[in-house]
C-alpha cells in the first residue's frame, strides 16, 4: 500500500516531482517513524510464521489458554485450542495486508483512471460510465460475493475479486469530480491550447492535481477493507480455518475477553498500529507530494 | 477643519506564523474627518485591508496589533484595540459599517435580500416587523435598485453582481452610520457599474454626512472621488496629502511611480499592405442550455455572426464588459471551442479541422490567461510547464535541448533561467504571468491570443508586463489578439480596437480615431466610466 503510490507517480508527474516527495518525506518525522514500523510490520508477518517455534495449527498439549510468557516460547500466550498465538497472528497479517494492499491497489489503479476518464471526456460518455458505477452500487455485496462463491468455489483469492469490485467505485466519484472541477482550470486550457493529447492531459495534469483527496482516501480504504475481510470471514465466507487473519483473531479475542485478554490484545494492538501508521504516512505523502508546502 | 473621526497612531499590526513574526502593518498614523472621503491606496500587500480590519475589530486570531485606532464619534475617545467587545460590536454597524470587494460571498445565498436588511435593522435598531421592512425597502429605494417593491423578496442570485453592491451599501446604510469603510468595492464589478456605484456612494455621503474610508489600489477612482490621499506601501505610509495637491506634484518616488505606472504610449502601426494573418467571417458560438424531452433545444449565443481580420504584427483590442462574450470570441478563433464560421489562419481554413489536424498549427498560435495562479499546474516545475509544449511539437529535441530552449523562453521574458526548477506558487503574479507568456513564446508562435493578461495585476507589475509584450512584439513580430476590459492598457497596446457587448460588435475601427471620436452611446459611457474623457494622450 505504501509502494504502490510511490511508484505510481513517476509516470504521472516525471520523475522530478517523486524524488522530490521523496526527499520530504524523509524529513517528516512522523511519516518516516511510520513507514519503518509498517515495514517491520509487513517482514514479521512474511518472514515471521518460520521463524516461531511453534507452527500455525501445531496444538501445545501443555498449554492451553496460556498467558504470555517468555520461558515456554509463547511469547504472546496461546489460544483455546493451544495453538501459538504470536504465529496466528503473524499469519493472519499476511492476509489481512495483502487483501489491503490488493483491493487498495485496484480501487487506486481502475477507480482514479475510470474517474478521470469520465470527468475529462464528459457528456454522454461521463453519463454512461457513472450510470454503470451506479449500477453496480445498487447490486448487494453480499450477493455478489455468494454468486462469486457459486460459479467459482470456495477460493481465498474470491476475497480479493469480491472486494476489489466494490471498492474502485467510491475512489472513481472521488476522482471524477475533483477532475470536473479542475479540467475547467486554466492550465487545463492552456495544454489544449498547446495541442497536448487528451491521455497526457488526463496523466500529467488531471491525475496529479486530483492527488490529495485520493491518498486520504486510500488510508481510510485500508482498514474498511481489513474490517470487510473479517466479516466474509465471521459469514463464513472468508477465510477458513486453519488459516486466519487479524479481522478474526480479534473476533475470536473478544469472546474471551475476560478469561485471557491477550488473545483480544495481540492481534488488536497490531491491527491499530497498521492503521495509525498508515494515517500517518497518508498525511505525510499527500504533503510530500504537495510543492505547496515545502 | 472638520473634527476628526478615526484615529489611527502608530498603528501596528503583527502576525505571529509559525515560520516567525510577518509585520503587516508598520507604525502607521493618520486621521479621518467627518464628513470627508479618505483613500488608502497601496498595491496588494500594503497593508491596506489589514488597517481597516483592525479598526473593525476583524483581524484574525493570530495579528497581534499595537499602537491605537481612536474613535472620536462617540462620547470621549475610545481605542477601538481594547474597547470591550459588547461595545465594539454596538459600534460596528450603528457606528461604523463596511463593505467589501465581492458582493457575491458577502451576502447569504440562502435568504432573501430583504429579510437581510431586516436582520441588520433588527439588531442595531427599534424597528421590527412591517417598520422594518418599511424601511428595508426605503434603504434599497435610495441605492437605487430598480423596483424594489419586487427586489426586495428577490434572493441575492437572482440580482446582477452591481445590485448585489448595491444590497450590501443599503444594509451598511441601514443605521445611518458616521463612518463607511468600503474595502475595494468596485474591484469586481464592470467599468460601467463601478461609476455607478461610486456615483451613488458620493450621493449618499452627502446625504447623511458620513465620512468614508476608501480602500483601493484604482488611481483613477481616487482621483475622482477622494479628498486625501494616503499611499501605503509594505505596510508604511509613504504619503499623504490633498488628492490634487498628490496628484499634481507626488513627493515621494513610489507614490510618482504608481502614477506613472498608468499605461502610456501608442503603438507603431504596421504597414497598410500587411497580409492578413487570421480572418473570421459570421463566427458564432452556441451554447445548449439543456435539453428537455419533446422540446427543442435551448439555445444561447454568446457570440453572434462577428467578422474579424487580424493583420500580420497588428494588436486587435476586444474590449467589453463581463458577459459580453469577448472571452469566448477568442477561445473560438483558437478552436478551443465549437463554433459555425468560417476562420482562416494565414492559408488554412481552421473551422472543420479536427484535433489531430489543429495540432501541428498549436505552436503558431498561442495563449496567454488572466489568471496566474489559475493559469499554471501547481504540480510541475517553471521547467516542465514551459518545455510541455516542446514535447508536442517538437518531439525530437532530446532533454538537454529542450532545457536550453526553455531556459532560453525564461530570458526572453526576462526571469532568471535557474527558476525553471520551482514550482509555480514560490512567484508573484507578475512573475507567473511571465512564466505563462514564456509557455506560449517557447513554441515561437505567431500569433498570441492575450486574453486579459494584465487584470490581476497590481498597477506597476502590469506596467512592466505591458512592456514586455510591446518589446516580444517588436523582436518577434508577433501578431496579438488583446482582450481586456481595462481600455486605458488597450489604449496603449492596440492598432485597432473592437468594442463588443452581448456578444455582438458595436464598433470598430482604429484605436485613436475611436478613443477620440466614438460612434455609438455605449462605447462613450464606456470610456466615461473608465475615466479616460480629458486624459493627456
Amino acid at each position: 500500500m505504501t509502494t504502490d503510490t510511490a511508484v505510481s507517480t513517476p509516470d504521472l508527474a516525471g520523475d522530478s516531482l517523486a524524488r522530490e516527495a521523496w526527499r520530504r518525506l524523509r524529513q517528516n518525522q512522523a511519516a518516516t517513524l511510520s513507514l519503518v514500523l509498517l515495514a517491520l510490520t509487513t517482514l514479521a508477518c512474511v518472514i515471521g510464521p518460520w521463524l516461531t517455534p511453534w507452527g500455525l495449527d501445531e496444538v501445545d498439549w501443555n498449554a492451553f489458554l496460556t498467558a504470555p510468557s517468555l520461558a515456554d516460547g509463547h511469547y504472546a500466550g496461546t489460544d483455546a485450542n493451544g495453538r501459538d498465538l504470536l504465529t496466528r497472528v503473524l499469519h493472519g497479517g499476511r492476509v489481512s495486508l495483502s487483501v489491503a494492499l490488493v483491493a487498495t491497489l485496484v480501487s487506486l489503479l481502475i477507480g482514479v483512471l475510470y474517474g478521470a476518464v469520465a470527468g475529462f471526456l464528459g457528456g454522454r460518455v461521463d453519463n454512461l460510465m457513472m450510470r454503470f458505477v451506479d449500477i453496480m452500487y445498487s447490486l448487494p455485496f453480499m450477493f455478489l460475493v455468494i454468486l462469486l462463491m457459486v460459479v467459482f468455489g470456495r477460493n481465498i483469492l474470491l476475497i480479493y475479486a469480491a472486494i476489489g469490485a466494490v471498492e474502485w467505485l467510491d475512489m472513481s466519484r472521488i476522482v471524477r469530480g475533483q477532475v470536473l472541477a479542475l479540467k475547467r482550470r486554466e492550465f487545463v486550457e492552456a495544454a489544449h491550447a498547446l495541442g497536448v493529447r487528451g491521455h497526457k492531459i488526463v496523466t500529467r495534469h488531471l491525475i496529479p492535481n486530483a492527488i490529495g483527496p485520493v491518498i486520504v482516501y486510500v488510508t481510510l480504504t485500508v482498514p474498511k477493507v481489513i474490517l470487510l475481510e473479517s466479516f466474509l470471514s465471521f459469514l463464513g465466507l472468508g477465510v477458513q480455518e486453519p488459516l486466519t487473519s487479524w479481522g478474526v483473531l480479534i473476533s475470536e479475542g473478544k469472546d474471551m475477553m475476560e478469561t485471557a485478554p491477550w488473545m483480544l490484545l495481540v492481534p488488536s494492538v497490531f491491527l491499530a498500529l497498521t492503521l495509525l501508521c498508515l494515517n500517518f504516512l497518508g498525511d505525510g505523502l499527500r504533503d510530500a507530494l504537495d510543492p505547496k508546502t515545502r | 477643519m472638520q473634527q476628526p473621526l478615526l484615529e489611527f497612531d502608530r498603528l501596528r499590526v503583527d502576525f505571529s506564523l509559525p515560520g516567525g513574526t510577518v509585520t503587516a502593518v508598520r507604525d502607521i498614523s493618520f486621521t479621518v474627518h467627518e464628513g470627508e472621503t479618505l483613500a488608502l491606496v497601496g498595491e496588494s500587500g500594503s497593508g491596506k485591508s489589514v488597517s481597516s480590519t483592525a479598526a473593525m475589530g476583524l483581524l484574525p486570531d493570530l495579528a497581534r496589533p499595537s499602537g491605537a485606532i481612536r474613535w472620536h464619534g462617540g462620547e470621549g475617545d475610545e481605542d477601538l484595540l481594547t474597547v470591550a467587545p459588547g461595545r465594539l460590536r454596538r459600534l460596528r454597524g450603528n457606528e461604523i459599517s463596511m463593505i467589501f470587494q465581492e458582493p457575491m460571498t458577502s451576502l447569504n445565498p440562502l435568504h432573501r435580500v430583504g429579510r437581510q436588511i431586516v436582520e441588520v435593522l433588527a439588531k442595531h435598531t427599534s424597528l421590527r416587523g412591517q417598520a422594518a421592512r418599511a424601511r428595508a425597502l426605503e434603504l434599497l429605494e435610495q441605492v437605487g435598485i430598480p423596483e424594489p417593491a419586487r427586489r426586495i423578496d428577490s434572493y441575492p442570485h437572482e440580482l446582477s453582481g452591481g445590485q448585489r453592491q448595491r444590497v450590501m451599501i443599503a444594509m451598511a446604510l441601514a443605521c445611518e452610520p458616521k463612518l463607511l469603510i468600503a474595502d475595494e468595492p468596485t474591484t469586481a464589478l464592470d467599468v460601467t457599474v463601478q461609476a455607478q456605484i461610486l456615483t451613488l456612494l458620493e450621493d449618499l455621503k452627502q446625504r447623511y454626512g458620513m465620512a468614508i474610508l476608501f480602500i483601493t489600489h484604482d488611481l483613477g477612482i481616487v482621483r475622482h472621488f477622494a479628498d486625501r490621499v494616503c499611499v501605503m506601501r509594505q505596510g508604511e505610509l509613504v504619503e499623504s496629502g490633498e488628492t490634487a495637491a498628490l496628484f499634481a506634484a507626488p513627493r515621494h518616488d513610489y507614490t510618482r511611480m504608481l502614477i506613472d505606472a498608468e499605461p502610456r504610449g501608442r503603438k507603431a502601426p504596421v504597414a497598410e499592405d500587411a497580409p492578413l494573418l487570421l480572418e473570421a467571417r459570421d463566427l458564432r458560438v452556441r451554447f445548449p442550455l439543456g435539453k428537455r424531452l419533446f422540446r427543442p433545444m435551448e439555445v444561447f449565443e454568446a457570440v453572434r455572426g462577428i467578422d474579424l481580420s487580424i493583420r500580420r504584427g497588428q494588436t486587435v483590442g476586444i474590449v467589453g464588459e463581463s458577459g459580453s462574450g469577448k472571452s469566448t470570441l477568442g477561445r473560438a478563433l483558437l478552436r478551443l471551442l465549437e463554433s459555425q464560421g468560417d476562420i482562416r489562419f494565414d492559408d488554412t481554413a481552421l473551422d472543420g479541422l479536427d484535433s489531430t489536424a489543429m495540432r501541428p498549427l498549436r505552436s503558431r498560435m498561442q495563449v496567454v490567461f488572466q489568471d496566474p495562479f489559475g493559469s499554471l499546474s501547481p504540480r510541475m516545475t517553471v521547467g516542465e510547464i514551459i518545455g510541455e509544449g516542446l514535447r508536442v511539437h517538437a518531439p525530437a529535441l532530446g532533454r538537454r535541448e529542450r532545457d536550453a530552449r526553455v531556459q532560453e523562453a525564461l530570458r526572453d521574458v526576462a526571469l532568471d533561467p535557474a527558476m525553471r526548477r520551482r514550482y509555480p506558487h514560490e512567484f508573484s503574479g507578475g512573475q507567473r504571468q511571465r512564466i505563462a507568456i514564456a509557455r506560449a513564446l517557447v513554441l515561437k508562435p505567431e500569433f498570441l491570443l492575450l486574453d486579459e493578461p494584465t487584470s490581476a495585476l497590481d498597477r506597476s507589475v502590469q506596467a512592466t508586463v505591458i512592456a514586455l509584450l510591446r518589446d516580444l512584439q517588436a523582436r518577434h513580430g508577433l501578431t496579438y489578439l488583446f482582450i481586456s476590459h481595462d481600455l486605458a492598457v488597450v489604449r496603449a497596446l492596440a492598432d485597432s480596437v473592437v468594442v463588443m457587448k452581448d456578444g455582438a460588435v458595436i464598433e470598430q475601427g482604429d484605436t485613436e480615431t475611436l478613443f477620440q471620436a466614438p460612434r455609438e452611446a455605449y462605447t462613450r459611457e464606456l470610456m466615461r466610466a473608465a475615466f479616460l474623457d480629458g486624459e493627456a494622450a
